[in-house]
């Protein structure tokens, strides 16, 4: 394969621009990918740091360092930089740099149109990162900015929403490109049911990428007139409906859930049959039971809002359509175990991050279907039970299966072995320190403690504490993180093509590093190249 | 001989996965059990979903961890080379929905008992502003404001030098409680004046969105004589974390006496209240909020 890859791109690409440059104005995958990871990593330590500032201000009872609406302005900064500049870039850098290498194309289908969904980010998280310098401080009425408190604020929302457009337009721009690429690139041969599951899953979350995000745009425009323009979409003196924007936000904003979490199920999909030298269990079904989770995540937003007074039928047909989530949730579950049953297993660093993502994201959605409980969740809705829920299923979620692909690709991209060392000790500091963090929000939530409080009634201490310590104590795993990536960029053992013994796929055909062109010529695909194989494909 | 291996391990796993599990339980809080008959309904099927959630994970975890035990290369594990199996497809997607359904029912049930809000003995208007409640007494004419206690207010500043420990129910003590009567079938219509609130108090079992322009309802009847504590819990601004709740559940005869020692007291305007901070807050936006909340007054007494 290799001789396909390396020997003659100098001939037909010209002379590659370096310093600068080079990154301003690439269009290839590879580099674009680089560049969305690097940026992910960024706002992940970004938002991070804001993270320890509401760890900080809640290690005990009373207000010590912030005030309150700084406090605000952190848990809505938080989750704004969290979901739209660490993860949701890290997923597109993922498939930028794998859906290619996977179906065996030579780059995306719209490489300009790559670098430009790129380069629109570093501006548009400039904007939103500038409200906090900002006379009237960054957004704080929450990620959500439900009308009519965040029209309450200063000017700074102009700014947050004009950013939330470009990462808009950028995440429109990133799902066509998948799409386009996954649907016209693949290499004879890569049919549809035997792409890799990280193919499928993101594919799919490309779609509802392309669905929800002008919903959102949509919402958000319409709080800049009602707060600028004079009108009264949500202002209910003025004939509007505050919680019509809740409506309009959780269509877009379940969608989005699943958004961030379809891309890490790819990721698990590819990792656990690897690490146990065994096939994806289930393949056919996996690729189904996305779909599922894709098509019913557009009917089930209200589980958001189930305290805002809705019609009895209403609550019932919201709450037996989020219960259903939990059967394709768990036959992928039950297929992850499947694959492991009777393998033949290793535990590198990306084994073991697929592992505790399966743990925890398992708790993550036992909780989930708790939360749908309508009667049970008038106790639970806007509590620290939700902000455990969510974590679990983000932080534990996605981000540890974007560590996990990571590790697992990082040989890949660089040519070096990561330091396997640091790389246990990583997972491991990570896995007790965010459980410390999170576990105990499971009873603050139980016992009465609301979300987006910076003070707390005394008997919230030590549950508090111990939450916070744990936050330190993950925040501080994080700069591990950014080290072992560093130190393996920089150099470390050679890897091979295939990297790790039980990898299957195209991608592990390629040299490693891999070239900066790779299937210029298209590989030719049948079943004993492919990750996955299944019965009834 | 595999076969006993795994087994012997699912079961060690199953032990120490439980273990785990019960310390979990043991060291945390639960939800309240509370004092109404909703509440209790809430804290069983919470406890039953809880109990059902607990038992999957726990059968899961097993799994994985025995496989993880059993089928390591290290130990000269030979991958199988099995891939799919629509039988077991079919059971765990089946089995799981069964499950469902189990959950389903009672679920359904006790939201429809909570939604017909019907056959209230009596109505109290909750009213949201930043950042303190309003409680008007639709049938017995009493009508207050309700705001973190003194001693908390100050306590809470940053640099105050109070120990929050020192005070009595920190952040969670009003000015002026909200007496209610027990047994006694109370309807709550809720609404906002500036922005959403969510008032709930754990013990009744419940929480909801006071909005403004629009009236939410939801009821109790409170079974036992107390002070049951709450908070809002909807993001409404810096002072979110402090406006508490307090609800005082006296016996209808002490709640009569109450009332008449209110005695025609006319309420303040919520401007006039020493933690009133609303309105003139909303830079920009002064677009017609302000008579909202005599409008719903109006609407509210229509209706009854």
């Amino acid at each position: 394969m290799s001789n396909a890859t390396t020997a003659h791109h100098d001939d037909h690409h010209g002379h590659h621009p370096t310093g600068l440059a080079r990154w301003l104005f690439t269009t290839n995958h590879k580099e674009i990918g680089t560049l969305y990871l690097v940026f992910s990593l960024i706002m992940f330590l970004v938002g991070g740091a804001m993270a320890m500032v509401i760890r900080a201000e809640l290690f005990a009872p009373g207000l010590q360092l912030v005030n309150p609406e700084f406090f605000n302005q952190m848990t809505t900064m938080h989750a704004l930089v969290m979901i739209f500049g660490a993860v949701m870039p890290a997923f597109v850098g993922l498939a930028n740099w794998m859906i290619p290498l996977m179906i065996g194309a030579p780059d995306m289908a719209l490489p300009r149109m790559n670098n430009w969904s790129f380069w629109i980010l570093p501006f548009a998280f400039a904007i939103l990162l500038s409200t906090l310098f900002m006379p009237s401080g960054a957004p704080a009425s929450g990620w959500t900015l439900y009308p009519p408190l965040s029209l309450q604020g200063g000017n700074s929302l102009a700014f947050v929403i004009l950013s939330i457009h470009l990462m808009g337009i950028s995440s429109i721009m990133g799902a066509i490109n998948v799409i386009a690429t996954i649907l016209n690139m693949r290499a004879p041969g890569m049919t549809l049911l035997r792409m890799p599951l990280f193919v499928w899953t993101w594919l799919i979350s490309a779609f509802l990428l392309i669905a929800v995000m002008p919903v959102l745009a949509g919402a958000v425009t319409m709080l800049l007139t009602d707060r600028f323009f004079g009108t009264s979409f949500f202002n209910a003196a003025g004939g509007g409906d505050p919680v019509l924007y809740q409506h309009i936000f959780w269509f877009f904003g379940h969608p989005e859930v699943y958004i961030l979490i379809l891309p890490a199920f790819g990721i698990i999909s590819e990792i656990i049959p690897t690490f146990s030298r065994k096939r994806l269990f289930g393949y056919t079904a996996m690729v189904y039971a996305t779909a599922t989770i894709a098509f019913l995540s557009f009917i089930v937003w209200a589980h958001h809002m189930f305290t805002v007074g809705m019609p009895l039928g209403a609550q019932l047909f919201f709450m037996y359509a989020t219960m259903v989530i939990a059967v394709p949730t768990g036959v992928k579950i039950f297929n992850w175990i499947s694959t492991m049953w009777r393998g033949s297993m290793t535990f590198e660093t990306p084994m073991l991050f697929a592992l505790g993502f399966l743990v925890m994201f398992t708790i993550g959605g036992l909780s989930g279907l708790m939360l749908a409980i309508v009667p049970a969740d008038y106790q639970y809705h806007d509590s620290y039970f939700v902000v455990a829920h969510f974590h679990y299923v983000l932080v534990t979620g996605s981000v540890f299966a974007i560590m996990a692909g990571v590790y697992y690709w990082l040989p890949k991209w660089t040519g070096h072995m990561y330091d396997e060392k640091l790389g246990k000790i990583h997972f491991w500091w990570s896995t007790i320190s965010v459980n410390v963090l999170f576990f105990p929000q499971h009873y603050l939530g139980l016992a009465g403690m609301p979300r987006r409080i910076p003070d707390y009634a005394v008997q919230f201490t030590e549950f508090n504490m111990i939450s916070s310590i744990g936050g330190f104590a993950f925040g501080l795993a994080q700069l591990l993180f950014a080290f072992i990536v560093w130190k393996c960029v920089r150099g470390g053992a050679p890897a091979t093509a295939q990297v790790w013994e039980g990898a299957r796929g195209l991608e592990w055909t390629v040299p490693s590093p891999a070239p900066l062109h790779t299937f210029d010529t298209p590989p030719k695909v049948d079943d004993s190249v492919t990750a996955h194989k299944d019965e009834l494909s | 001989m595999k076969r006993t291996n795994e087994l012997i391990v699912s079961l060690a796993v199953l032990a120490v996965v439980t273990v785990i599990t019960w310390g979990l339980f043991a060291v945390g809080d639960n939800m309240p059990r509370g004092v109404t008959p909703f509440s209790q309904d809430v804290y069983h099927l919470h406890n039953t979903v809880l109990g059902i959630v607990t038992v999957i994970g726990i059968l899961v975890f097993t799994a994985m961890f025995t496989s993880v035990v059993v089928h390591r290369k290290s130990k000269g594990y030979e991958a199988a080379k099995f891939t799919h199996s629509t039988k077991a497809e079919i059971t765990w997607t089946t089995i799981p929905i069964l499950i469902l359904i189990v959950i389903a029912i009672p679920a359904t049930s006790v939201l429809i008992d909570m939604e017909d809000t019907g056959g209230a003995e009596m109505n109290v208007k909750i009213t949201g502003y930043q950042w303190l409640w309003k409680y008007d007494y639709i049938e017995d004419g009493v009508s207050f404001y309700s705001a973190l206690d003194r001693e908390s207010n100050r306590a809470r500043q940053i640099g105050s030098g109070i120990n929050p420990r020192d005070v009595d129910n920190y952040l969670l003590e009003v000015d002026n409680r909200l007496v209610l009567p027990t047994n006694t079938r109370i309807r709550f219509l809720l609404t906002a004046d500036d922005v959403i609130h969510s008032w709930w108090v754990p013990e009744l079992g419940w929480k909801r969105d006071a909005i403004p322009g629009m009236i939410n309802e939801a009821w109790t009847y409170i079974e036992e004589e107390g002070v049951y504590r709450g908070q809002c819990a909807e993001l409404c601004g810096k002072d979110h974390g402090f406006m508490p709740i307090v609800v005082e559940a006296v016996s209808p005869e002490e709640y009569r006496r109450w009332v008449e020692a209110q005695g025609g007291e006319v309420a303040m305007k919520p401007e006039e209240h020493p933690n009133f901070v609303g309105r003139g807050r909303a830079s920009g936006s002064d677009a017609g909020t302000e008579d909202s909340a005599e409008t719903i007054n109006i609407a509210v007494l229509d209706q009854g």
